[in-house]
């Protein structure tokens, strides 16, 4: 079949064009690596450009008393203790030199008033200090642009609109990767010494969700396929703020900005409830009244006083995402939710129409066009909606490489950083920081192989019959209906929150719609055939929401974005384990392997400084 | 709403016509909501572009009742009780298929652009109301479809000799910002083509970001052009000169 595909050689193939993709990307380029970068959509559309509020990086330029130290423990405590301690170190001590950095490359960040010209910073949840670096409500867009201009002029080739179907092997090493450009069906083949995956989140195997239709856990399921190990894959974020009506818009984000900037939540009787809702964790560090949270609000938002001399605390509405989503979740289940379903997110009567608008520009844009709302005049209804993945591959946290040889992993697809629960901010650093040590270590991985890896044509062709199936079908089931049914399944079974029963019988689900996959068939042919995508990016779907719903079941605890209503609270035993899944003769394998502790010399360090509240530690270990 | 009589493009490089598809829409929908319900129950390979559904990544462009358009953010509710709703691709670029076409030449402009490049020693400090014009630019989500309505591309066939007002904004973000010290002005008024531009406006019309492309950034570079080119002072101070 060698005739039949296109064939790319690189020392370095990167999958996945987003802001881990791209800034891999550059990075083994610059290493002096042939470099090839593949994504499906066109360039400059994967889903970072969603990203809203902010990159989190502790330069200090607003709030001189933040550091790498401050934002590693809110990193720590905003994903209770179930992250990897060394990944959100490197992430909190690099994260400000990987912003700077994006300035050297044209990106124009908003500024700080205070006359000095430096970068801004805004508040999001669980960042003890502003921390978050931003233009306007449209950062991701200014990150990707920014990475995709300097990526155009560094060497990179690009091959666009190209799925990759599998990764290959020599051996036990990688050697490549096969799939198909989406506007012709044709195959292709990448051989290269190293592979990084950047691809990306699962959203889609939800039905309320903010992600783009390339959010299929891809790199996951390549990876998984290929013999990789992934971690932490029960922790999966429900952002609290998504749009709940009409129906058509359902899921999609509105920036926790929104919060930073004032906004409060309010029930159907008008009550502003988080106060309730203050968890141990975070009790002492957040407003207990709303006579504080204004004070707090008029002297720090509205007139910009600075926060090193305000006594009262931030609002609770500027607490973690899982403490938020949680909240809102037992208000509606309580009865006080709004007329389709959610609570009201109301920044309207906080701020002036002038502000919202130079603030928080495209909220106003998406509510006022998709729903009819004016956000200076009447608050926001919102629901929680899946939002992002905290698992992903096992990797090493100082070369991203997972326990594959040459297989490497860079942002939302892979594990660690995040623990049981992500920071508003934290993934815009984490893309860039782990993007530019993923490239470098892919890169010295590949000069480090004499030859290209050999690819095994038979199993190339084996591949491309694969793909191929759903047109030798016949009259089967058209994919769209098997994805619309997945999306029911692993809302009511593996959701926001979760018990042994449910997870069962999402198990159960999930098995039966393997067997309806077999069958799925497409019309047409393999030119641009969106029923066709879809067909084959389920395989990679049901992958994912298997080993999600495996991972649940096994996590007899709630942490974060993990909820069981079964185990409610914080298990000392599974306090210090982490969840693994791996291919076992074709079967899911879990494995419950101990997660590495914070040294204790850094948390003596860090509890002598009061960074870190013992009692807060023991709390999350279980142990109080 | 009820049942909407559409009207979509099939078809590939070959030819093709538009379709009649009959759809129920409900509260709230946008006219790629409509498009996905055709793919999930009437024509599984009908192929179009979109990501964000929230006007944010610019991929659903699209002719929508002759309007450049992204379907995402055109909303059914605007259209008259019983009006067929046609959706054609960009007609600018060739077709792949159906709604999908090749936008390749805007990423081969793109690459022609000098990057950013910050002058020596520059001082890296600057005021928000320096960078709000520049802001402005890089709100750009390159959905393309200034580059679609823009008659020198659409009618006189100008691609290689004309870049389009999506890539005068981008040299525009570049050239006004702040501590930036490259020169596009030769290219602007040579390979770029600016001055095919007969200002129009309609570029501006159909953005979907608002950005005034043509006050704030082509007339400015327009400017930049004359005032090096045929600003007859600077000629004859030049020919004195010899500068």
């Amino acid at each position: 079949m060698s005739d039949n595909y296109q064939s790319f050689d690189y020392d370095v193939l990167v999958i996945g064009a987003g802001g881990a993709g791209l800034r891999a990307a550059i990075e083994a380029s610059a290493a002096g690596c042939k470099t090839g970068l593949v994504c499906k959509s066109l360039l400059g559309k994967a889903h970072t450009v969603m990203a809203e509020g902010g990159i989190a990086a502790a330069l200090a330029t607003v709030d001189s008393r933040d550091s790498w130290q401050q934002h590693f423990c809110d990193g720590m405590i905003g994903g209770n203790l179930g992250n990897h301690w060394r990944m959100v170190q490197i992430h909190a001590q690099q994260a400000p030199d990987r912003v700077r950095e994006l300035e050297k490359w044209g990106a124009v960040f908003d500024r700080t008033s205070d006359g000095k010209g430096n970068i801004n910073v805004r508040h999001f949840g669980g960042h003890t200090y502003k921390r978050l670096a931003h233009v306007g409500d449209r950062t991701g867009l200014e990150l990707i642009r920014t990475l995709q201009d300097k990526g155009v002029h560094s060497g990179i080739d690009v091959h666009m609109e190209c799925t990759i179907y599998s990764l290959i092997k020599d051996g036990e090493k990688i050697a490549g990767a096969f799939g198909y450009f989406r506007e012709s069906g044709r195959p292709v083949l990448f051989r290269a010494k190293s592979v990084i995956v950047s691809t990306g989140g699962i959203g889609k195997i939800y039905f309320v969700n903010s992600n783009s239709w390339e959010c299929t856990g891809d790199g996951f399921a390549l990876g998984y396929l290929a013999g990789a190990e992934l971690a932490d894959m029960e922790y999966i974020q429900f952002h609290p703020t998504g749009m709940c009506w009409p129906p058509s818009v359902r899921g999609i984000l509105i920036t926790e900005g929104v919060r930073g900037e004032g906004g409060v939540l309010k029930n159907n009787k008008g009550e502003r409830f988080m106060f309730k809702y203050i968890p141990p964790k975070y009790q002492g560090k957040y407003a207990d009244t709303e006579e504080e949270a204004n004070a707090w609000f008029q002297k720090v938002v509205v007139e910009g006083q600075k926060e090193e001399g305000v006594k009262e605390r931030k609002p609770p509405e500027l607490m973690s995402r899982d403490v938020v989503a949680r909240a809102l979740w037992t208000e509606i289940k309580e009865g006080r939710g709004g007329e389709h379903g959610g609570v009201y997110l109301d920044i309207a009567s906080r701020r002036t129409p002038e502000d919202i608008k130079k603030k928080l520009p495209s909220m106003y844009h998406q509510f006022k066009q998709l729903a009819d709302v004016d956000i200076t005049k009447v608050p926001m209804e919102i629901a929680p909606t899946c939002h992002y993945m905290m698992g992903g591959l096992k990797v090493d946290p100082e070369t991203q490489m997972s326990n594959v040889p040459g297989l490497f992993a860079a942002g939302e697809c892979s594990a660690g950083m995040h623990g049981s629960n992500r920071l508003g901010g934290n993934s815009l650093s984490d893309l860039v920081v782990f993007g530019k040590l993923a490239g470098e270590n892919a890169a010295a991985y590949a000069k480090k192989q004499k030859d290209l890896p050999k690819v095994n044509e038979g199993q190339l062709s084996a591949l491309n019959k694969e793909m191929n199936k759903p047109f030798e079908n016949g009259q089967g089931e058209v994919s769209y209906k098997i994805l619309a049914d997945l999306q029911q399944v692993m809302e009511k079974g593996a959701g926001m929150y979760r018990e042994e029963g449910l997870l069962d019988q999402c198990l159960k689900d999930l098995e039966g719609l393997k067997a309806r996959l077999e069958k799925v068939s497409a019309e047409g042919n393999r030119m641009f055939n969106p029923g066709w995508h879809v067909a084959l990016d389920l395989r990679n779907m049901l992958v994912v929401a298997e080993a999600v719903a495996r991972a649940a079941k096994e996590r007899k605890e709630s942490r974060g974005g993990h909820t069981r209503t079964d185990f409610t609270g914080y298990s000392k035993e599974f306090a210090k384990k982490r969840i693994l899944i791996r291919d076992k003769g074709g079967k899911m394998e879990v494995v419950r392997e101990d997660l590495p502790q914070i040294p204790a010399e850094l948390e003596k360090e860090l509890v002598d400084a009061h960074l870190l509240k013992p009692e807060i530690l023991k709390q999350l270990r279980g142990e109080a | 709403m009820g049942k909407v009589h559409m009207k979509v493009y099939r078809g590939n490089s070959e030819g093709g016509e538009l379709k009649d598809y009959n759809v129920d829409v409900e509260e709230g929908m946008v006219v790629l909501d409509v498009i996905h319900k055709i793919q999930a129950t009437q024509s599984s390979d009908l192929a179009c572009r979109w990501n964000c559904k929230a006007g944010k990544c610019g991929s659903c462009s699209a002719e929508v009742n002759g309007k450049p358009r992204l379907m995402c953010m055109t909303r059914m509710n605007t259209f008259q009780e019983g009006e067929t709703v046609t959706v054609a691709p960009m007609k600018t670029f060739p077709l792949l298929k159906d709604l999908a076409t090749d936008v390749s030449y805007n990423y081969e402009v793109n690459k022609k652009i000098p990057p950013f490049t910050p002058k020596e020693g520059a001082d890296w400090h600057w005021e928000q109301e320096d960078v709000d014009r520049v802001q402005e630019f890089r709100k750009c989500i390159e959905c393309f479809l200034c580059q679609d309505t823009c008659h020198v591309l659409r009618d006189h066939d100008k691609m290689g000799k004309f870049a389009g007002p999506r890539f005068f904004v981008r040299i525009a973000s570049l050239e006004m910002h702040p501590i930036d010290g490259e020169d596009r002005v030769p290219l602007l008024k040579g390979e770029h083509g600016l001055g095919y531009c007969n200002i129009t406006k309609c570029c501006t019309e159909v953005c979907p970001e608002d950005i005034h492309i043509t006050d704030n950034a082509i007339i400015p570079l327009k400017e930049r052009v004359v005032d090096r080119y045929y600003d007859p002072l600077r000629i004859l101070w030049s020919k004195i000169t010899g500068k």
